[in-house]
C-alpha cells in the first residue's frame, strides 16, 4: 500500500524559549513558557489547543498526561515522545496524521528540559538499563565515549581528519553568531577547535554539545486554519522514522536513514540535490557526517570529501544547521530534537533574520536519538517546503 | 612495571574511598555471579543459541525467555578505543586518563571494556574477561592475551588485590596451610607479613623456617582472646592491606558421637567468633584505607570450608561453625564494600591435615590452598573453591542443593 501524503497539513509558529546554561526551574516551567509563547505568537487561546505532544527527560516523574493538569489543558489528543533527538521528527509526523484525520485541530508540539547543576550526571546514571549495566560503570559519562569510538573508527576507516570535523563545528559557530538565542557568542577558529582540551580521544571540547536548559516548540494544524489565523507556515512533504536499524553492525557507521531515504524522497517528489538547506542532528560532528551520507548527499565514506567541497554556512554552499546547531546553541536535553525543526520553519517562513538562506523553499530536518548502549537507536527525517 | 610505592607520609590526608557506579539491573547480576568465581559467562538462548550482551530479559533474536549464563570464548577484535580525559563520576575522575575499548566478540556481541595498556591501537585481537571492580560488580576488561598481568596495569590494578608491595596479616602460622600461605605471599612480592601464633611460649614445627623469611614478623595472636585481638589491631591495624584469616578449629563427628558442647563451642569460638573479633577490630581501619594509593587496604580472605554450603554429618559441628562464619563473611562483605575492600571466601574441600585423616583423597595440599589464595588476589575473584572435592560439591550444590543434602546424609 502506498503511503498517504501529508496534504493539507501546516507546520507553523517556531518558538524558542531562550536557553540558559543552568536553571533552578523544573521542566514544567520551560514547557509552560513554550506553550505560552506559542499562544502569543499564534493568537490562539489555550482552549484552542486540543492536541498536545511533549518530549522531555527531566519532566519525570510526570509525563504528558500530568502536564495537562499542571498547565490546565484539556486536549482530546495527547502524545508523549521520550525519544531524545529523534523526538522532533517523530512528534511532527504523528501530529500531522492526527490533524489530517481530524482527531485534533491544533497540536502543540513541545520539547523542553531543565538543567540543574548536577542533573546531567544524574540523567546519565539512569539513562537506560543498558547504559546503567554496561556503559556507566566504565566511567564513560554519557555519550562522549560512544561517539569517541564512532569518530575514531570513522577516521580510521574512511580517512576523515580532525580538520574535517572541525570545519563543520567552525561553520556552525559562524551561523550561531547570527542567532540571538545561541549560548556561544564568540567566533570559533580552526586553531581553537584543534587545540581545545581533550575530552575522550579523539574528541575535544568543541566536538561535544554543552548541556543546558531550554525549550522549543511549534504548532501542527490544517492549512485552512493556518490561513484563517494568517500564520506563515510550511508544508510537510515527507517523513521517515526507524529504530534499532542495522542492529548486527558491529559498530554504528550508518543508521535508519540509509534504509528509508528512498521512501522519503519519493514521498516528497524531490531529490537531495533540490534541497536549499539541511538541519542535521549534531550532538557530535561525526553523526552529522553519517546523516549527510545516509540521506544521500554523498556516498558512504565520501563524507570527508563532501565536507572539503562545501562551506556549510547559511550564506555559502550547502547551508547546514543554520542557527548554529546544538554544538553552538547548546543542547537543552530533548529540546535538541526540535532545534533543527524550529530553525527549518524559520527559514521557510522567512523569519530567520540575519541568517536567512536566500530563496529557501525546500529544507530537510533530520533527527537522531537515544544512545541506549553503544549506538543511537532512533533516526528520522522530514522534508518541508513553503 | 609497577614501582614500589613511596613510604606514606602520616601527616598527609588519606584519600577517602570512592567506588565505580555499582547499580545493576537484576538480570545483569548474572555477569557478576560468574565473575565472582573467575568465569566469563554471557547470556545464551537455549532455543536459538544466540549470545547476547548487554543482558536482557528475553532473547533479542527469537524472544525466548529461556536464557542461560554460559561460558563463552573470550576472543574478540578491538574495533575502536578512546582515552577518557573527563568523567562525571568521582571514582574515574580521580583516576583519569582512563582507556576504554569497543570490542566485537567472536561469539557475537559488541561490548564496551576497560582496556589494558599493552593492547595495541585498533584493529587487533584481544581477550575479554569479566572481573569484579572495586564496587564488587562485574565489568569487562580487554587484555592483550590470556597471560596478561592485571596488577601491572595502572587501570586494571584497581580490580585486583595483588599482594605485591602490600602488607599482609596471616592469623595463624602454626598450621601447614598457614605456613604455605606465608611462603606463597612472600613469593608473590608482599612487603611485610605479620604471622600470628596463639601460644607464643611454644615453638611449633616450622617456626625457625618462617622466622628466617625476611618479610616475616611473628606476633602473638589468639583470635579467641578479645583483648589480644584489640591490642594487635591497635598496633598494626592501620597498616594491614590484606588480612588472611586462616585460624581454624576442627574436630570430627556430629551430634551423637560426643556429649556436651565444649568441642562445638571451641569450634565456634575460633571459626565464628574469631572472625567476628577480627572484623570488629581490623575492619574499621581497613575501611578507612580503601583508596590509600597503590598499596591501599584491598582484601580480606576467610578460610571457610565447602562444608559451609551443606552440612557434612561426619564433621557436623565443624560444618555448622563454618556455615556461621560464611554468613558472617557475607555481612563483612557488605560492610567492607563502601571502601572497595574485597572479601574473598575460600571453600576448600578437605585439607590434607591430621583432622581429615580418615577422609579419602583427593585432599587439598597446603601449597595448593596457598596458590589458590594468591591467584584469587591477583585475578580479582571473590569466591574460591580449591580442589576437586570442592569443585564437585559446588557443581552438585548449584545443580540441586536438596539433592546434595540427601546424598550427604546417607
Amino acid at each position: 500500500m502506498s503511503r498517504r501524503s501529508y496534504e493539507g497539513v501546516a507546520v507553523a509558529v517556531p518558538v524558542t524559549v531562550p536557553y540558559v546554561r543552568y536553571s533552578i526551574r523544573s521542566a514544567h516551567w520551560w514547557l509552560a513558557r513554550c506553550l505560552a509563547d506559542l499562544l502569543k505568537a499564534s493568537g490562539l487561546r489555550k482552549d484552542d489547543i486540543d492536541g498536545l505532544s511533549v518530549s522531555s527527560f527531566t519532566l519525570a516523574p510526570d509525563t504528558a498526561i500530568g502536564l495537562t493538569q499542571h498547565l490546565g489543558l484539556s486536549p482530546r489528543w495527547l502524545d508523549h515522545v521520550p525519544f531524545g533527538g529523534a523526538s522532533g521528527v517523530v512528534a511532527l509526523r504523528r501530529a500531522a496524521r492526527a490533524v489530517q484525520a481530524g482527531d485534533a485541530d491544533v497540536v502543540a508540539c513541545l520539547a523542553a528540559d531543565t538543567n540543574h547543576v548536577d542533573s546531567f550526571r544524574l540523567t546519565l546514571a539512569n539513562f537506560s538499563q543498558f547504559a546503567r549495566d554496561a556503559v556507566y560503570p566504565y566511567g564513560a559519562g554519557g555519550p562522549n565515549a560512544s561517539f569517541a569510538f564512532l569518530t575514531s573508527y570513522y577516521m580510521r576507516t574512511y580517512g576523515a581528519t580532525r580538520e574535517d570535523f572541525g570545519k563543520l563545528c567552525v561553520a556552525q559557530r559562524a551561523n550561531a553568531l547570527k542567532f540571538e538565542h545561541a549560548l556561544f557568542k564568540k567566533p570559533l577558529s580552526m586553531q581553537e577547535y584543534l587545540a581545545a582540551r581533550p575530552i575522550a580521544d579523539p574528541l575535544r571540547l568543541f566536538d561535544c554539545v554543552m548541556p543546558c536548559a531550554g525549550a522549543d516548540g511549534f504548532l501542527v494544524l490544517t492549512e485552512e486554519r493556518a490561513k484563517s489565523l494568517k500564520l506563515p507556515y510550511a508544508r510537510l512533504l515527507g517523513t521517515i522514522e526507524r529504530h534499532n536499524a542495522f542492529a548486527s553492525d558491529p559498530v554504528q557507521m550508518r543508521a535508519g536513514w540509509a534504509i528509508d531515504q528512498a521512501d522519503l524522497y519519493a514521498q516528497a517528489g524531490v531529490g537531495p540535490q533540490d534541497l536549499d538547506f539541511v538541519q542535521t542532528y549534531d550532538d557530535y560532528p561525526v553523526i552529522s557526517l553519517l546523516q549527510l551520507e545516509d540521506l544521500g548527499f554523498c556516498a558512504k565514506g565520501e563524507g570527508p570529501a563532501f565536507i572539503r567541497k562545501h562551506t556549510f554556512t547559511w550564506d555559502g554552499s550547502f547551508p547546514a544547521n543554520t542557527s548554529g546547531g546544538q554544538l553552538s546553541v547548546g543542547q537543552a536535553g530533548a529540546a535538541g530534537g526540535s532545534l533543527g525543526m524550529v530553525e527549518a520553519l524559520r527559514q521557510l517562513t522567512r523569519q530567520a533574520e540575519g541568517r536567512q538562506v536566500k530563496d529557501a523553499t525546500l529544507g530537510l530536518v533530520s533527527g537522531f536519538g537515544m544512545i541506549n548502549f553503544d549506538r543511537g537507536l532512533g533516526s528520522g527525517a522530514a522534508i518541508l517546503s513553503c | 612495571m609497577l614501582e614500589r610505592p613511596k613510604r606514606k607520609n602520616p601527616v598527609l590526608r588519606t584519600r577517602l574511598p570512592t567506588l565505580p557506579p555499582g547499580g545493576r539491573s537484576r538480570i545483569a547480576l548474572g555477569l557478576t555471579a560468574a565473575a565472582a568465581l573467575g568465569r566469563f559467562e554471557l547470556q545464551q538462548c537455549r532455543d536459538c543459541g544466540t549470545v547476547q550482551y548487554p543482558p536482557r530479559e528475553a532473547c533479542q533474536k527469537c524472544l525466548s525467555i529461556r536464557l542461560d549464563w554460559k561460558a563463552q570464548p573470550q576472543e574478540g577484535e578491538l574495533l575502536s578505543d578512546t582515552v577518557l580525559h573527563h568523567s562525571n563520576d568521582l571514582f574515574f575522575r580521580e583516576r583519569l586518563p582512563w582507556r576504554l575499548g569497543l570490542v566485537k566478540l567472536d561469539c557475537g556481541p559488541t561490548v564496551v571494556a576497560h582496556l589494558h595498556h599493552r593492547v595495541a591501537q585498533p584493529p587487533g585481537k584481544v581477550v575479554v574477561a569479566a572481573k569484579l571492580d572495586r564496587a564488587g560488580q562485574a565489568v569487562l576488561v580487554a587484555l592483550p592475551d590470556k597471560e596478561a598481568n592485571m596488577a601491572e596495569d595502572r587501570q586494571l590494578r584497581e580490580f585486583t588485590c595483588d599482594p605485591k608491595f602490600r602488607k599482609v596479616l596471616v592469623t595463624d602460622g602454626k598450621t601447614g596451610a598457614g605456613q604455605a600461605l606465608v611462603k606463597a605471599l612472600a613469593a608473590a612480592g608482599a612487603d611485610l607479613i605479620w604471622v600470628g601464633h596463639s601460644e607464643p611460649w611454644k615453638k611449633f614445627a616450622g617456626f625457625e623456617e618462617l622466622k628466617a623469611l625476611p618479610q616475616v614478623t611473628l606476633l602473638p595472636l589468639d583470635v579467641t582472646d578479645s583483648k589480644n585481638v584489640r591490642e594487635v589491631a591497635a598496633e598494626i591495624g592501620g597498616k594491614v592491606d590484606i588480612l588472611v584469616n586462616n585460624a581454624e578449629y576442627h574436630r570430627a563427628y556430629g551430634i551423637s558421637n560426643r556429649s556436651g558442647v565444649d568441642t562445638a563451642r571451641a569450634e565456634m569460638d575460633v571459626n565464628y567468633f574469631g572472625l567476628l573479633r577480627l572484623a570488629q577490630e581490623f575492619g574499621p581501619a581497613m575501611r578507612g584505607r580503601g583508596a590509600d594509593g597503590l598499596a591501599s587496604a584491598t582484601a580480606w580472605v576467610n578460610l571457610l570450608s565447602i562444608y559451609a554450603l551443606a552440612n557434612f554429618p561426619l564433621h557436623g559441628t565443624f560444618s555448622a561453625s563454618k556455615a556461621a562464619a560464611h554468613s558472617l563473611a557475607q555481612c563483612l562483605r557488605a560492610e567492607m564494600r563502601p571502601a572497595g575492600v574485597r572479601v574473598i571466601n575460600l571453600f576448600p574441600g578437605p585439607l590434607d591435615d591430621e583432622w581429615n585423616q580418615l577422609l579419602p583423597p583427593p585432599k587439598v595440599a597446603p601449597g595448593a590452598l596457598a596458590n589458590a589464595v594468591v591467584k584469587a588476589l591477583r585475578e580479582g575473584v571473590e569466591d574460591v573453591y580449591p580442589g576437586d572435592v570442592a569443585q564437585e560439591w559446588l557443581a552438585r550444590w548449584r545443580d540441586n542443593p536438596k539433592a546434595l543434602e540427601k546424598e550427604l546424609s546417607t
